[in-house]
C-alpha cells in the first residue's frame, strides 16, 4: 500500500501533463478499442465480425439499416412499397447522396451492389440474405425494383445486414484496403496491424456527426486491452474481451461499464450423428449434467442470460424453456444407466473466445460429476472451422452463435450438429414465408420448443456485451443487434 | 575440489521442485482437476494457503502439479534431443570429415536457422496443442544442440593416443565410441543437459503462454501465468506465483548447470 | 580460401533451398484454408470456392511451390491472403517496428552488459562480482513475458510514464516512437544482457591469462589497465558473435513480447499469419527469416577464416 501511495506521487507530475494533452483533444475525436483487427475493409467480402465492427454506419450504409435497439428503419432509401403478393419492394432513394469520391448514389449503384453480392462468383459470406431475389431493376435513377421468388417477412431486416450495403463499381477494385461508402464518416488510413482511422464527412447527405474523426484500435490481448482503458489509450472498448475485470472498471469513476444484450445464443454444440450423442437420452443426460449458472458465473463473471433454446431472450417471440434442461445431475445418472453408457470418454474441442475456453473447462468437470471423462482440446479458429465445422469430427463444442434470427440453421441436416427433423424442417418453410406477426410466434414458439425437447445441443447462454468506455462519451450501443460500433450518435458530454 | 555455492544453492533449488513434482503424485491439497465456482479468487487461507484460482482450484494444488508438467515436458525434449543428438554427434566424429559428417553438420545448421517458437508454433498448428507437440516442438531443436557438443569433445578424445591405438589395432569404431568416448563425454552431456532443461522449462511456460502446450485441465505454470493475466490486478497472486515458481526454477537449473561445469574438468568444456 | 568460399557459398544455397521445402512443407499441411477462415460460419460451399479461386488456391502444391520460389528469386513474395497486398509491403511496415525493437533492445543490453561485465571481471571474486553474476542468473532465469506483464502494471498502468502498448507509427514523431517501443525493448534486453554480461566477463578473464596480458602486466600495468587496453579488444570477438547471434533471435524471437505491447512487427505478422490462415505471409516471413540467420552465419564463418585459418581446414 505505502509503494502504492509512493509511485502515485512521482507519478503526479506525469499523470497532470499526460492529462492536459488529452483534453484538448477530447471533445472531437474518439479511439476505440477492438479486440480483433480487420482482415480487410470490405463487408460485402468477409465474414470477419471486425470488417462491420469499423464499416457498419459509419462508412457504408444499405437501403436499410439497424437501430441501437435492433429495429430497421430507413437508410439509402428513405422509404419503400411492397406489393400485395409480397414479392415485389419497391425502393424510393433519397436524393443527394453522394460516395465519398464524389460520384452519386443511384438507383444503378443498389443494383450493381446487390447482383454482385447474389451473383456466380460472389464472395459475400452472406450470399443465403440474397438467394431470394429473383431480380434487380432500376425503375429510375432514384427507384429500384427488387422482385423476390417468394414472400419473405425478413427481407428488409436482411438489406440492413452490413453484407448487403451499397458499394459503388467506380471504387469496388479498392474497397478492400480502401473503402469508399456514403456514410458520415471517411476512410482516411489504415496502419496495418495496429489500427484503422476515419474522418468527418463534410458533405454527408443526412445529419452530421459530432465527432470530428474516429480511431479504431487493435488490441488482442485481454491484458493489454485492460492496460490499455486504464492508461487511458483508448477511450472506449465497446466488446470488452475480460468480464473479470469490469468490476474494476466499476469502481472506477473515470469509466462507465455499459452492459447490454447480443445475438449470441451460446450453446454446447452437439454432434448429432457422433456415436452415442446420436442417441436423445445421452445429449438429454448431458443437458441435465449442465449448471448454467456456474458456467456464466464462472466463466463470463456472472454476465450471460441463461437460455433454453436457440433463440435471443430479448426477442419478442422467445420462449422461457430453461425448465426442459435444468440442473439435475441425478437425473443424468439415471439416464446413463439406462442407456448402458460405458464411461467412454468424449471430446470436447474448444475454439479460442474466452466463453469457449473457460465454459469448457467448468462443463467438463460437470459432465465429470455425473461420470461422463471429456478430452479437451483448444483449437484456432481455422483449425476450429476445418475439423468441426466441415468436416464435423467432433463429438462437443462451444461457440456462440451470433447471427441474429437463426434458428434456421436447424432446418440444416448437413449443418455441423447434423440434426434432421423433416418435421422441424417442415415447419421452418412454413416460418420463412408466414408475414403475419401473430402466426409467426406461433410458428417460432413451436420450433424453439422442438429442439429443446430434443436436446439438440446444450443450451448454455445468451452472451451479454459488456463495454467499457470514458465515463463522458455517450452514444454508443449499449446492445448488439448487429456486429456494428455505430458511431454517428457518439460525442464527449463537456 | 571446493563446493561452490551456486552448485548447492542450484541443487537445492532443483531438488526442491524435483520433491514437489513428486510429491504431487501421490498428494495435493486439493484434486486440480475439480472446479468450485463457489469459492472463486479466495485470498489465501487456512483452508488454502495460495488461495484459488478464477475457478475456485487451489493454486498451490496446481503450482504442485505445474511442477511435474515442466520436469516431464523439459525432460521429455532434453531425452529426444540426448537420444538422437549424441548418437548422430558421435557418429559424424568417428566419421570425420565423410559426407556423413558434412550432411549431419549442415543438418544442424539448418535446424539453428529456423526461428525456434515460430517453428514450434507450426508445429503445433499442423497437429495441435498437446504437451506432445510441446516435447516434440522443444525437442527438434534439443537434437542440433547436443549433436554439436557430443561430436566437438568426441573429436578431440580421438586424437587421444589410447584411443587412436584402440582404433590401429582394429577395433570398430563404434564401439570405442560406446566404450571409451561416451563415458568421458558424460559430464559435458550432464552439463548441458541442465542447461537445455532449464531452456526447456522457459520454453514450455512461453509455449503453454500462448495456448499451444500442455492443454487444460492439466496445470501448467505458462497457462496459469496467462489466465491469470487479465487479473492481475484483481488478485495479484495468481500471476506472480507461478512466474516465481518459472523463474526459480530456472534460476536452480542454471546455478546447478554452472555448478556442474565448474565442477567438472574444464579442460573438455573448452574444447566444446 | 577461393575454394572454401565456394564450398561454403554452395552449402548456404543447400541450406536455403531445403529450408524452403521444408517451409512450405509444414504449411501445405496446416489443416484449414484461408478461404474459409475469411468467410466464416454462414458461407455457402460455392462461395468459399469462388474466393479459393480468387486467392490462387487452386492448383497443384508443386506449382504453387515452384510459384512461389521463383517469385521469391525475382524479388516477388506473394500477396497477402487476407490483407490483399504484397507480402513484401508488409513486411517493411512491420520490419519498421520490429527492427528499431531489435536495435533499440541491442543498444540497451549491450549498455548494461558491457560496464558491467567488465566491473565484475575487473573485480573478479569479490563480493560486487559474487553480485552481479547472481544478477545475471536472475535475469538469465526471468521469463522475459512476464517480465514484460510487471512492467506495464507499474510504468503503464501504474505510474503512467508509457502507454501500455501499440505502436504510434513513425510519422508521429521519433520521440513517441521511441518512448512507445521503451517498455518491450527493456523487457527484451534484460535477459540478453544479463547473457551478454556474462559471456563479456569470461572472455575477458580468459584473455587476462594469456601470455601477453601477463607480459603487459609484469611491465607494470594494473589489472584494469591491463584489461581496457588489452584484454577488452580481444575479448570483443566472441561478445560480437553473441551479439549478432542475439540480433537475429530479437528479430524473430519477439512474438510473445509483441503479443504482450500489442506491436504490429513481424513476429505477430507470423502469429496472426498462422491464425488467419495467411499462408503466403507465413511462408514467405519465415524465410526471410532462415535467410537472414543462414546469411549472418556465413559471414561470421567467412570473418572467423579470414582471421583463423585453422578454422578453414575444419569443414
Amino acid at each position: 500500500m505505502t509503494i502504492k501511495t509512493k509511485l502515485a506521487a512521482l507519478a503526479g507530475g506525469f499523470a497532470i501533463a499526460a492529462a492536459s494533452s488529452a483534453a484538448l483533444a477530447a471533445n472531437s475525436t474518439i479511439t476505440v478499442g477492438m479486440q480483433l483487427e480487420p482482415p480487410n475493409l470490405d463487408p460485402t467480402g468477409g465474414a470477419a465480425a471486425a470488417i462491420d465492427e469499423v464499416v457498419y454506419a459509419n462508412i457504408f450504409e444499405g437501403l436499410t439499416r439497424f437501430s441501437a435497439d435492433g429495429s430497421v428503419r430507413a437508410a439509402l432509401a428513405h422509404s419503400w412499397d411492397i406489393s400485395e403478393d409480397g414479392t415485389a419492394y419497391t425502393f424510393h432513394l433519397n436524393d443527394g447522396v453522394k460516395f465519398h469520391d464524389g460520384t452519386a448514389m443511384d438507383a444503378e449503384d443498389v443494383k450493381f451492389s446487390l447482383d454482385r453480392a447474389r451473383g456466380e462468383d460472389s464472395t459475400n459470406a452472406q450470399k443465403a440474405l440474397f438467394a431470394g431475389i429473383a431480380n434487380v431493376e432500376v425503375v429510375d435513377s432514384l427507384t429500384v425494383e427488387v422482385t423476390l421468388s417468394e414472400p419473405d417477412g425478413n427481407f428488409l431486416t436482411k438489406m440492413a445486414w452490413g453484407d448487403a450495403v451499397v458499394v459503388a463499381p467506380e471504387s469496388i477494385e479498392t474497397i478492400k484496403t480502401h473503402p469508399v461508402g456514403t456514410g458520415p464518416f471517411v476512410f482516411s488510413r489504415w496502419v496495418q496491424g495496429d489500427r484503422v482511422e476515419i474522418e468527418r464527412n463534410p458533405n454527408y447527405w443526412g445529419e452530421p456527426v459530432a465527432l470530428e474523426s474516429a480511431t479504431f484500435k487493435f488490441i488482442s490481448d485481454p491484458t493489454a486491452a485492460f492496460s490499455a482503458v486504464m492508461a487511458g489509450d483508448v477511450d472506449a472498448f465497446p466488446n470488452f474481451p475480460s468480464t473479470e475485470t469490469l468490476s474494476q472498471f466499476e469502481a472506477d469513476p473515470r469509466f462507465a461499464v455499459i452492459v447490454g444484450s447480443t445475438e449470441g445464443e451460446t450453446i454446447l454444440s452437439t454432434n448429432n450423428k457422433s456415436g452415442l450423442l446420436g442417441d436423445m437420452r445421452m445429449r438429454k443426460a448431458i443437458a441435465h449434467a449442465i449448471d448454467r449458472q456456474e458456467i456464466i458465473d464462472g466463466a463470463m463473471f456472472g454476465y450471460g442470460t441463461p437460455i433454453g433454446t436457440h433463440f435471443a431472450p430479448h426477442n419478442p417471440d422467445y420462449l422461457d424453456l430453461t425448465g426442459v434442461s435444468a440442473h439435475n445431475p441425478e437425473l443424468s445418472r439415471k439416464l446413463l444407466e439406462e442407456i448402458g453408457y460405458d464411461g467412454s470418454a468424449i471430446r470436447l474441442m474448444l475454439p479460442p473466445p474466452a466463453y469457449a475456453r473457460r465454459g469448457g473447462e467448468i462443463i467438463a468437470d460437470q459432465l465429470r460429476a455425473v461420470g461422463i471423462p471429456t478430452e479437451i482440446s483448444n483449437f484456432e479458429w481455422s483449425q476450429w472451422l476445418e475439423q468441426v465445422f466441415r468436416n464435423k469430427d467432433y463429438d462437443l463444442t462451444i461457440v456462440s452463435h451470433t447471427e441474429p434470427n437463426d434458428i434456421n440453421i436447424y432446418a440444416r441436416p448437413e449443418y455441423y450438429f447434423q440434426y434432421d427433423n423433416p418435421e422441424f424442417q417442415e415447419i421452418m418453410s412454413t416460418y420463412s414465408v408466414t408475414t403475419d406477426a401473430e402466426m409467426r410466434q406461433a410458428l417460432a414458439h413451436e420450433l424453439q420448443t422442438m429442439i429443446a425437447n430434443d436436446y439438440v445441443n446444450g443450451f448454455l447462454f445468451q452472451l451479454a456485451k459488456t463495454g467499457v468506455a470514458n465515463a463522458k462519451i455517450s452514444g454508443l450501443w449499449p446492445n448488439s443487434p448487429t456486429q456494428a460500433n455505430d458511431l454517428t450518435g457518439v460525442s464527449w458530454s463537456d | 575440489m571446493t563446493r561452490s555455492p551456486s552448485l548447492i544453492a542450484g541443487a537445492i533449488l532443483s531438488a526442491f521442485y524435483l520433491i514437489v513434482a513428486l510429491v504431487s503424485f501421490a498428494w495435493t491439497p486439493y484434486p486440480v482437476e475439480v472446479l468450485n465456482i463457489a469459492d472463486k479468487l479466495s485470498p489465501p487461507s487456512e483452508k488454502y494457503w495460495l488461495g484459488t484460482d478464477h475457478f475456485g482450484r487451489d493454486v498451490l494444488s496446481m503450482l504442485m502439479v505445474g511442477a511435474r508438467t515442466s520436469i516431464g515436458v523439459a525432460v521429455a525434449a532434453v531425452g529426444i534431443g540426448m537420444g538422437i543428438g549424441v548418437p548422430l554427434g558421435l557418429a559424424a566424429a568417428a566419421n570425420r570429415n565423410s559426407l556423413f559428417d558434412e550432411f549431419i553438420m549442415r543438418g544442424n545448421d539448418l535446424v539453428f536457422a529456423f526461428p525456434s517458437l515460430v517453428i514450434a508454433i507450426l508445429i503445433t498448428a499442423v497437429f495441435g496443442p498437446s504437451a506432445v507437440n510441446a516435447i516434440l516442438a522443444i525437442g527438434i531443436f534439443n537434437i542440433p544442440v547436443f549433436a554439436r557438443v557430443s561430436r566437438g569433445a568426441a573429436l578431440s578424445l580421438w586424437t587421444l593416443d589410447y584411443i587412436f591405438s584402440a582404433r590401429v589395432a582394429g577395433k570398430r569404431s563404434f564401439l570405442i565410441s560406446i566404450e571409451h568416448i561416451l563415458p568421458n563425454i558424460a559430464n559435458l552431456l550432464v552439463v548441458q543437459g541442465t542447461i537445455q532443461f532449464s531452456l526447456g522449462i522457459l520454453m514450455e511456460a512461453g509455449l503453454s503462454y500462448v495456448g499451444l502446450g500442455t492443454q487444460p485441465p492439466t496445470p501448467s505454470w505458462g497457462r496459469m501465468l496467462a489466465e491469470a493475466q487479465t487479473m492481475i490486478y484483481l488478485a495479484p497472486r495468481l500471476a506472480l506465483l507461478p512466474g516465481l515458481a518459472i523463474l526459480t526454477m530456472v534460476l536452480g537449473l542454471n546455478l546447478l548447470g554452472d555448478g556442474l561445469r565448474d565442477r567438472f574438468d574444464p579442460q573438455i568444456w573448452r574444447e566444446r | 580460401m577461393i575454394r572454401y568460399l565456394a564450398l561454403r557459398f554452395a552449402s548456404l544455397c543447400v541450406t536455403l533451398l531445403v529450408a524452403s521445402m521444408v517451409i512450405f512443407a509444414i504449411v501445405e499441411i496446416i489443416p484449414g484454408d484461408p478461404a474459409s477462415f475469411m468467410l466464416g460460419l454462414n458461407a455457402e460451399p460455392d462461395t468459399v470456392a469462388a474466393l479459393k479461386k480468387e486467392l490462387g488456391l487452386t492448383g497443384s502444391a508443386l506449382s504453387r511451390y515452384v510459384g512461389w520460389t521463383t517469385g521469391m528469386l525475382a524479388g516477388d513474395f506473394g500477396t497477402s491472403y487476407t490483407y490483399r497486398v504484397p507480402v513484401s509491403e508488409l513486411v517493411v511496415a512491420r520490419l519498421s517496428v520490429s527492427l528499431p525493437l531489435a536495435v533499440y533492445a541491442l543498444i540497451l543490453s549491450t549498455a548494461i552488459a558491457f560496464p558491467v561485465g567488465l566491473i565484475a571481471a575487473s573485480r573478479r571474486g569479490t563480493a560486487t562480482d559474487f553480485g552481479i553474476m547472481g544478477a545475471t542468473q536472475l535475469g538469465i532465469a526471468l521469463p522475459n513475458f512476464w517480465f514484460a506483464m510487471l512492467l506495464v502494471v507499474v510504468f503503464a498502468v501504474g505510474l503512467r510514464w508509457f502507454s501500455a502498448g501499440g505502436f504510434p507509427g513513425w510519422d508521429e514523431g521519433v520521440s513517441s516512437g521511441i518512448k512507445a517501443l521503451t517498455l518491450p525493448a527493456i523487457a527484451l534486453a534484460l535477459p540478453q544482457a544479463s547473457i551478454l554480461a556474462r559471456v563479456m566477463r569470461s572472455a575477458l578473464l580468459e584473455t587476462l591469462g594469456k601470455d601477453y596480458i601477463r607480459t603487459a602486466r609484469a611491465k607494470g600495468l594494473s589489472r584494469r589497465q591491463a584489461i581496457v587496453r588489452h584484454a577488452l579488444r580481444n575479448a570483443l570477438i566472441p561478445v560480437l558473435t553473441i551479439i549478432g547471434l542475439q540480433f537475429a533471435f530479437l528479430l524473430a524471437g519477439a512474438i510473445i513480447i509483441e503479443n504482450v505491447f500489442f506491436l504490429p512487427g513481424l513476429g505477430r505478422l507470423i502469429f496472426q499469419g498462422i491464425t488467419q490462415r495467411d499462408l503466403v505471409v507465413v511462408e514467405s516471413v519465415v524465410m526471410l527469416l532462415v535467410f537472414a540467420v543462414v546469411t549472418v552465419n556465413f559471414l561470421v564463418d567467412i570473418a572467423y577464416a579470414a582471421v583463423d585459418p585453422r578454422l578453414r581446414i575444419r569443414s
